[in-house]
C-alpha cells in the first residue's frame, strides 16, 4: 500500500452554542465531529458517507484547516498542521483544494472564466504568457468549450460551473482534493459525466480524493475505501467492495439496505432494515454507542454505557461496534420489529 | 380492463416569459387505474411538477391555461370552476410536495390544520374531527399522536413533517394521491420509512398513487407502471418491470447506464448521456432527444415520434428504438 497523505487522529470539532440577550453565555456545544480518526493514502479515493448533519463537511473543512479543530491531530504529508499558523499554512493550502456542491457561490459572477481560473496562478507570480497557456490547458482538460475563457459563470449550466470550479482547483497542481458533495446537485446524466471526469483527472494529475457525499451508490462507485459516519463518529471504514458485500456495522447495513436500486426485481426481493425514528441531536448525543437508540441489534447495557472504539475486523476493515463478530456470525440477530421485508 | 380512474389526453402547458413562450409540457396522455401506483420519472426541468400542477388546476400565474383534457369521474378537470376544483382537490385528489412547509401553515398547530380540513370537507364535528386526527397521525406512524396535535410544524423534523403532510393528504380518503418528490429532501433511512408508509397506505386505503421523482431507484421500488419523461413529453411508458428490464427508448437506456448502482459488480465506467437538454423555447418539431442520441435517424430530426406500443402495455416514442441486441444480455433472457 502507498504512503499516507492525510492522517487524522481523534479529531474533535465543536461549535459553541451561545445564548442570552445581554451577556452571551456558552450553553453547550454542537459536537459536529467527536473523535474521528482516519487515514487517506496517496493516490486513493476515500469516500466519506453518512446522513446530513453527521459531520462530513466539518471533517473535510477541518482537514484543510478552514475550520479550527477543537482537539486532535491533523498530519498532511508527514507535517503536523494542527496548530500551524496561517503564514506557514499558506504554501500547503495550494496543495489542498476543495470542490463544493454549489460552485456558483464560490465563483465571482463579475469575473470571466479565464480570469477565475488564472487568479491563483497570478497570485503565485506566474508569467502572464505562461498563465494563458495553462488556463487554456485547464479549460480543455475539464471539458469546457474553448471559448469558455471569455464567458461568465451565469452563462453556464450547473454541471459546467462545477467544471469551472474544478479547473481553478487544479491550477496549482494540488495533491489532495476534498470534494464536498460535488455531484449531488446534478441530474444523473450530467452526474455521470462529472464522475468520469473526476476519475480521469485523478489518473492524469495523480490526485488523492476525499470524496464526501450522502449518496452511497455514487460513493461506492468512485471510492477505493469508504468511511461511514454517524453523529460525529466513524462507524466503519472498509474497502469499497467489502463494505458493500460484508458490512460489519449495523448502521452500515441499515444505510446500504435503504439505498434504492434501479432494478424492480432486486427491489422486490431485497431485505430491508427500516430504522425507527430520527437522528438524535449532536448537542446531546446518546451515551455509549451513538447508534444504540436506533440499532436493530442493540444489546443490554454495554451498548448504552460503553463507547465502542474503532477496531480492526478483517484485512483493512475497522468497525466501532461491540458485537460486530457476533453479528457477523449470526449469533445476534436483528429485532424483528425493526426489520421490514420489502413487500 | 376496467375504466381508468383518471384519463389525461394531450395535456399541454406553456409559460409566458420575457424571452418568449416556454413549452413545458407538450401533449402528454396517460391513464391511471384505481389503486395503481404510477411513477413519472425524469431529470429536473422535464415537466413533472408542471404536469401535476396542471391536473389539479394550480399552475403558477405565468402559465397559459392548460390545453387537452383531464377526465375524472366523468368531468374534465381542466374545465371545472374554481369552487368545484377546490372540492376535487381537497377530497378526491390530494397532493404532497418535496417541502411540506409549502403546504403547512407555520403559525397553526398540526391539530388545528388537520381538524379544519376534516370539518370542512367531511363536515365532522369538533370532537369527531379530533379523534380522527389522532387516528390519522397514528396511521402515518407518529407516536403520542394526542400530544403531537398541539405541536407546530417547526417542532417536527423533515421526515415527521412529511408524515404530517401525508396524514393531511389522506384525511379525506382521496382516490388519488400525487406525491411530487416526497423524499428528495430526506436522508435515505428516512426516505425508506416514508416510501414504506406510502406503499402501506396505498394498499390499505386502496388509493392510486402518482409518484413523481428523478430517482430511478425509487420508482423501481414503489411503482407498478412507469412513465419516463424528457423535455415535456413521455418517451417510454410501461410496466415498471419490463421497462427496466428492456428499456427501448435510447434515453431510458441511457439513464440506466449513467446511474451508479449500489449493487454493481466490480468497477465499471459509467456511460454518460452526451450533451445537455435543449431549451423549451419552441414547440418541438422533431424528437427532443435526437441531438444527444446515437440511435437518431433522419426521421427523428424531422418529426415528433408518437408513443407506439412495441410490446403489450409497453410504449416507446422513438423511430429507431434500441435493438434488443444492444440491451444487456441478462436483461433480455430474463424478460422473456
Ligand atoms: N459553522 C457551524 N456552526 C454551528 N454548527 C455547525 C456549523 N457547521 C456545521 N454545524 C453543525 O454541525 C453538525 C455537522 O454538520 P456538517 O459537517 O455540515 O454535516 P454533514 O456535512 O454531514 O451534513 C450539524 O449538526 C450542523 O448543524
Ligand atoms: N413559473 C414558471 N415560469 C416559467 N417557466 C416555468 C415555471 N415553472 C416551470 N417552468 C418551466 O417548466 C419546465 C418544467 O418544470 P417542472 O415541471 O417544474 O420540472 P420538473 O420535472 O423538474 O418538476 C421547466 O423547464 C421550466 O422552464
Ligand atoms: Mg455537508
Ligand atoms: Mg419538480
Amino acid at each position: 500500500m502507498s504512503l499516507p497523505l492525510v492522517e487524522v487522529t481523534d479529531l474533535k470539532v465543536y461549535f459553541p452554542i451561545r445564548s442570552g440577550l445581554v451577556v452571551e453565555r456558552h450553553v453547550g456545544d454542537v459536537k459536529a465531529v467527536d473523535g474521528v480518526s482516519l487515514t487517506i493514502f496517496k493516490g486513493e479515493t476515500l469516500g466519506l458517507v453518512g446522513e446530513s448533519g453527521c459531520g462530513k463537511t466539518t471533517v473535510g473543512r477541518t482537514i484543510l484547516r478552514l475550520y479550527e479543530p477543537t482537539s486532535g491531530r491533523i498530519v498532511i504529508d508527514g507535517k503536523d498542521i494542527t496548530d500551524l499558523p496561517e503564514r506557514e499554512l499558506r504554501p500547503l493550502r495550494d496543495k489542498m483544494q476543495m470542490v463544493f456542491q454549489d460552485p456558483y457561490s464560490s465563483l465571482n459572477p463579475r469575473q470571466n472564466v479565464g480570469s477565475i481560473v488564472a487568479e491563483p496562478l497570478l497570485i503565485h507570480g506566474m508569467e502572464r504568457k505562461e498563465v494563458d497557456a495553462k488556463v487554456r490547458h485547464l479549460i480543455e482538460v475539464v471539458g469546457l468549450p474553448h471559448d469558455a475563457a471569455n464567458r461568465y459563470p451565469h452563462e453556464f449550466s450547473g454541471g459546467q460551473r462545477q467544471r469551472i470550479g474544478l479547473a481553478r482547483s487544479l491550477a496549482l497542481n494540488p495533491a489532495l482534493i476534498v470534494a464536498d458533495e460535488p455531484v449531488s446537485a446534478l441530474d444523473v446524466s450530467i452526474q455521470a459525466q462529472m464522475i468520469n471526469l473526476l476519475e480521469d483527472l485523478q489518473d492524469e494529475f495523480d490526485l488523492t480524493y476525499l470524496f464526501v457525499a450522502h449518496d452511497l451508490a455514487v460513493v461506492r462507485h468512485i471510492s477505493d475505501r469508504i468511511a461511514v459516519m454517524y453523529l460525529g463518529k466513524i462507524m466503519e471504514i472498509a474497502p469499497s467492495q467489502e463494505l458493500y458485500t460484508a458490512p460489519s456495522h449495523p448502521y452500515t447495513k441499515a444505510l446500504l439496505s435503504a439505498v434504492p436500486i434501479p432494478d424492480p426485481k432486486v427491489e422486490r426481493s431485497r431485505e430491508r432494515i427500516i430504522l425507527k425514528g430520527d437522528l438524535p441531536s449532536p448537542v446531546n448525543p446518546p451515551p455509549g454507542c451513538r447508534f444504540h437508540t436506533r440499532c436493530p441489534y442493540v444489546q443490554e447495557t454495554r451498548c448504552r454505557t460503553e463507547v465502542p472504539e474503532l477496531r480492526a475486523m478483517k484485512q483493512g476493515q475497522v468497525v466501532a461496534c461491540h458485537f460486530a463478530e457476533e453479528i457477523a456470525d449470526g449469533k445476534i440477530t436483528p429485532r424483528s420489529e425493526m426489520v421490514g421485508l420489502a413487500p | 380492463m376496467s375504466e381508468p380512474l383518471l384519463s389525461v389526453t394531450d395535456l399541454e402547458v406553456r409559460f409566458k416569459s420575457r424571452r418568449g413562450t416556454i413549452h413545458a409540457v407538450n401533449g402528454i396522455s396517460f391513464d391511471l387505474r384505481a389503486g395503481e401506483t404510477l411513477g413519472i420519472v425524469g431529470e429536473s426541468g422535464c415537466g413533472k411538477s408542471v404536469t401535476s400542477l396542471a391536473m389539479l388546476g394550480i399552475l403558477p400565474r405565468q402559465a397559459y391555461p392548460a390545453d387537452g383534457s383531464v377526465m375524472f369521474g366523468g368531468r374534465d378537470l381542466l374545465r371545472l370552476k374554481d369552487q368545484e376544483m377546490r372540492e376535487v382537490r381537497g377530497k378526491d385528489i390530494a397532493m404532497i410536495f418535496q417541502d411540506p412547509m409549502t403546504s403547512l401553515n407555520p403559525i397553526l398547530t398540526i391539530g388545528r390544520q388537520l381538524t379544519e380540513s376534516l370539518r370542512r370537507h367531511l363536515k365532522m364535528d369538533k370532537e369527531t374531527a379530533r379523534e380522527e386526527a389522532v387516528s390519522l397521525l397514528d396511521r402515518v406512524g407518529i407516536s403520542d399522536a394526542g400530544d403531537r396535535l398541539r405541536s407546530y410544524p417547526h417542532q417536527f423534523s423533515g421526515g415527521m413533517r412529511q408524515r404530517v403532510m401525508i396524514a393531511m393528504a389522506i384525511s379525506c380518503r382521496p382516490k388519488i394521491l400525487i406525491a411530487d418528490e416526497p423524499t428528495t429532501a430526506l436522508d435515505v433511512t428516512i426516505q425508506a420509512q416514508i416510501l414504506e408508509l406510502l406503499k402501506r397506505l396505498v394498499s390499505e386505503e386502496q388509493m392510486a398513487l402518482i409518484l413523481i421523482t428523478h430517482d430511478l431507484g425509487v420508482v423501481a421500488g414503489v411503482c407498478d407502471r412507469t412513465n419516463v419523461m424528457y423535455a415535456g413529453g413521455f418517451v417510454e411508458t410501461g410496466a415498471t418491470e419490463s421497462l427496466f428490464a428492456t428499456p427501448r427508448h435510447p434515453y431510458t437506456a441511457g439513464l440506466l447506464d449513467s446511474v451508479p448502482r449500489l449493487d454493481a459488480s466490480g468497477k465499471q465506467r459509467l456511460v454518460p448521456i452526451p450533451g445537455t437538454v435543449k431549451t423549451l423555447m419552441e414547440k418541438p418539431t422533431s424528437c427532443a432527444f435526437a441531438p444527444r442520441c446515437m440511435y437518431a435517424v433522419d426521421e427523428s430530426r424531422r418529426e415528433v415520434p408518437p408513443l407506439r406500443e412495441i410490446a403489450p402495455g409497453h410504449h416507446v416514442a422513438c423511430f429507431n428504438p434500441v435493438p434488443e441486441s444492444d440491451l444487456p444480455q441478462g436483461a433480455i433472457t430474463e424478460a422473456r
